[in-house]
């Protein structure tokens, strides 16, 4: 009898064991869940470490730095603490680095497919949905300081962008997509009028028949010794929006990989060939397209409407000398299409989330410093830099913004023309807008689909063959290098999955105890037929 | 007569001694102008087209950057430099790369707004060592032929330090538009004859724990300077300062 107690103890034992560790260290080593305080306690003080981007733009930084003041104006016991980046890729090494040893700045500008990496960390990126929805700290909440805007009044398109897995991860900070910049001038030299929508057939026509040359080597449409017809800033967003223009895969909602198909080949054959005539080169590999425009070295340049600033003779930013620039008229149009009846062009732009930290008050006063960049005097200054539209409806109708889209032209500084028509060309165009799907190795997938264009305009430069075979070769070579057969959506692989939920905690709990029970029956009847 | 031809002897031995320790002294691996057979001179180098297939052996003067397996990276031989771009080179490897250190390049020439690099390249390491003498360029400034020492350490000397922005007191700036922060590449003003040029510390050369970073914050308009550093190119001459010594 003594000995069946102890094995019914040592098993009651195992099946406690068991539950308590299945239950507890799954997840251990992650953040606990954020939860929102009752009250945001301000008799204490905190410091919120913000890692913003800029566009190397001196404007920009000082726009951040008056946010960080008038914020701390409004709430003296936070201190925010700026870093800046000039490159998003940056932002996103540094967090990665930092996930590790719970290092994480409070708050940072990032990419949602950045933020699908960092979720890959227990819950160290904050889900918004209940702050949004928090009646005292939430958009319109009755106890924040100042004049936030509603749920509502983010342009949903743009707020959806930041929702995956379930859950709002971030923010739309600004928005920006990408423009074709135009050497209006050298497009009627060449006995061309710019149609009413560019077409991918019109610019590699234009492009290939800017690339001929005199006898005496120089360029017909320029006289110079240089002339790049068409340069594209980031192949990464070519490849993706021709893919999406045409229909073909790219990549489904869950990570599986579509990129490497026949229309994928086409397209790259179509660049190679544009490359043989002399048409097309890319940033990576000439430099950026501002500064051949602005030399007459360039008919079409497509960079992101945040470089309006840079575009054109006249443009207030600029890294070549005066003697090198060249006058011309700029048009500047939506990104090439192949059905211009529907257009679809690239979704872009800082957006911003918030790390998740021990001191839920201290998670609090991101969430509220994050409100504030969206409020008007932030969105409106910040957007005014550059070709971005604000992010809210709050912004894009109050009167400041409204009377700003109307001065275009009339200086060659905040109300530069070909700032202006970026801008509009993006508000304009909203719901042709789109993003990819965004999943734990996503950004690794955009960089693969820029990387075959640099790779195939590299090797044709350099006189190699590029035909179906080396295509099969570079999709293979891109699946190794990115990793792409090794993908997994964002909770995925082999992410820590966190605790385990309550129910399943009850459910395997329950399970071991019905197996408990089963056992000390069937030792009771063993006992009982002993006993006989 | 033993004790004579013992001195001969060893005067004779001690000779060949001599010589024979000048000649290692003086090996093809140390002597910057020799290359091995298939690899360019600099003068075919600089003929080479853009994109075509190079093949240099240079040593290194001084290492840029690295990152993701890819290092970038100042070289020289006897007869010009070399900017060596993101050529694959592991962590390891990197710290192998000493200053004077040989190296064998094959890679694929490149233009990057006028700076004129070897890309996508692979390397090896050689047996060698050679340091380049510095190259006062100073009187090259503003004249067609201070391109002929692209990427070479130079000096400059006795230039005047002049205000970073228009209407500013300050010397210097965190990036080209004081859009930066410490630890961001430097931009400074300095002129010669009438003609102001821009010239940058660059940060992942010489990072703000190095003299010359320290050096360049410290410096105030009107200082007259000398400097050395890498002639960088970018949409006209930006050299890359490594020294700067306030006169």
């Amino acid at each position: 009898m003594k000995n069946i107690f102890k094995r019914a103890f040592a098993l009651t034992f195992t099946a406690v064991f068991l539950a308590l560790t299945l239950t507890s260290c799954h997840g251990s080593k992650g953040m606990k869940v954020f939860e929102i305080p009752e009250e945001f306690d301000t008799s204490r003080d905190y410091e919120i470490n913000f890692w913003a981007k800029n566009d190397t733009n001196k404007t920009q930084v000082d726009i951040y730095k008056k946010a960080i003041s008038d914020f701390e104006a409004l709430y003296p016991n936070v201190t925010v603490n700026l870093r800046l980046y000039t490159d998003y890729g940056r932002i996103y090494n540094d967090v990665i680095t930092n996930i590790s040893t719970n290092t994480t700045p409070n708050v940072c500008i990032t990419y949602p497919d950045h933020i699908a990496t960092y979720l890959t960390g227990t819950n160290t990126v904050v889900p918004l949905d209940q702050l949004f929805a928090d009646e005292k700290y939430g958009f319109g909440g009755s106890e924040v300081l100042f004049d936030a805007p509603t749920q509502e009044e983010i342009i949903p398109k743009f707020l959806s962008e930041c929702a995956f897995d379930g859950h709002y991860y971030a923010l739309p900070f600004m928005r920006s997509t990408e423009a074709c910049y135009i050497n209006k001038t050298y497009v009627e030299k060449l006995g061309y009028t710019l149609p009413e929508k560019l077409t991918w057939d019109f610019i590699w026509e234009v492009a290939d028949k800017a690339a001929q040359k005199n006898e005496d080597g120089t360029f017909a449409v320029n006289g110079q010794k240089v002339m790049i017809p068409f340069i594209y800033k980031s192949t990464d967003n070519m490849m993706i929006q021709m893919i999406k223009q045409k229909g073909s895969g790219y990549s489904t909602e869950n990570g599986e990989i579509n990129i490497f198909n026949d229309t994928t080949k086409e397209l790259l054959l179509t660049v190679a060939d544009h490359v043989k005539t002399g048409a097309f080169s890319t940033f990576k590999i000439s430099s950026y397209p501002a500064n051949f425009l602005n030399a007459g070295q360039c008919v079409f340049a497509i960079d992101s409407t945040a470089g309006a600033t840079w575009m054109g003779t006249d443009a207030p930013l600029s890294d070549i000398s005066e003697e090198n620039l060249v006058r011309f008229e700029t048009a500047v149009m939506p990104v090439p299409q192949f059905d211009p009846d529907e257009p679809k062009m690239i979704s872009q732009g800082p957006s911003v989330c918030i790390f998740n930290k021990d001191d839920s008050n201290e998670v609090l006063a991101s969430w509220l410093f994050v409100q504030f960049l969206l409020t008007n005097d932030v969105q409106i200054a910040y957007s005014q830099t550059e070709g971005y539209v604000p992010v809210t409806s709050k912004a894009q109708n109050s009167d400041e913004y409204t009377d700003y889209l109307s001065r275009a032209g009339e200086d060659n500084k905040l109300y530069y023309d070909v700032k202006l028509k970026a801008t509009k060309l993006l508000l304009d165009n909203i719901d042709n807008t789109f993003v990819t799907p965004v999943f734990n190795g996503s950004a690794s997938l955009r960089d693969a689909a820029g990387q075959m264009i640099e790779n195939v305009t590299k090797s044709i430069r350099r006189k190699q063959t590029v035909d179906d075979s080396y295509i099969n070769e570079l999709y293979f070579d891109m699946t190794s290098l990115y990793r792409l057969n090794r993908l997994t959506n964002v909770s995925g692989g082999t992410a820590d999955l966190g605790k385990l939920p309550q129910t399943a905690v009850w459910l395997i709990s329950a399970i071991i105890a019905a197996w408990v029970i089963i056992i000390v029956y069937v030792i009771l009847q063993k006992i009982k037929k002993v006993k006989k | 007569m033993k004790t004579t031809m013992k001195k001969v002897f060893a005067l004779l031995f001690a000779l060949v001694f001599v010589m024979a320790f000048a000649a290692c002294n003086n090996t093809p691996a140390d002597d910057p102008s020799v290359k091995s057979e298939g690899v360019m001179t600099h003068d075919e180098y600089i003929a080479a087209a853009i994109d075509d297939e190079v093949v240099i052996e240079a040593y290194v003067q001084a290492k840029q950057s690295w990152w993701d397996n890819k290092a970038t990276i100042y070289a020289q031989d006897a007869d010009g430099a070399y900017f060596i771009y993101n050529v694959a080179c592991s962590e390891e490897d990197y710290a192998k790369l000493e200053k004077g250190a040989k190296i064998k390049v094959t890679g694929y020439k490149a233009d990057f707004s006028g700076e004129i690099e070897i890309a996508d390249g692979t390397f090896e390491l050689l047996e060698g060592n050679y340091v380049a003498p510095i190259f006062d360029v100073t009187s090259l400034l503003g004249t067609e032929d201070l391109i002929k020492h692209q990427n070479e350490y130079v000096a400059f000397k006795g230039m005047t330090v002049e205000p970073a922005a228009e209407g500013s007191d300050a010397a210097f700036l965190y990036k080209w538009d004081g859009s930066g922060q410490d630890g961001d590449d430097l931009y400074f003003n300095v002129s010669l004859n009438g003609t102001t040029y821009t010239f940058t510390v660059e940060s992942y050369l010489c990072d703000n724990t190095t003299d010359v970073y320290a050096a360049v914050k410290n410096l105030k308009v009107g200082d007259v300077i000398d400097m050395e550093g890498f002639l960088y190119w970018y949409a006209g001459v930006n050299p890359h300062i490594t020294a700067v010594t306030v006169k």
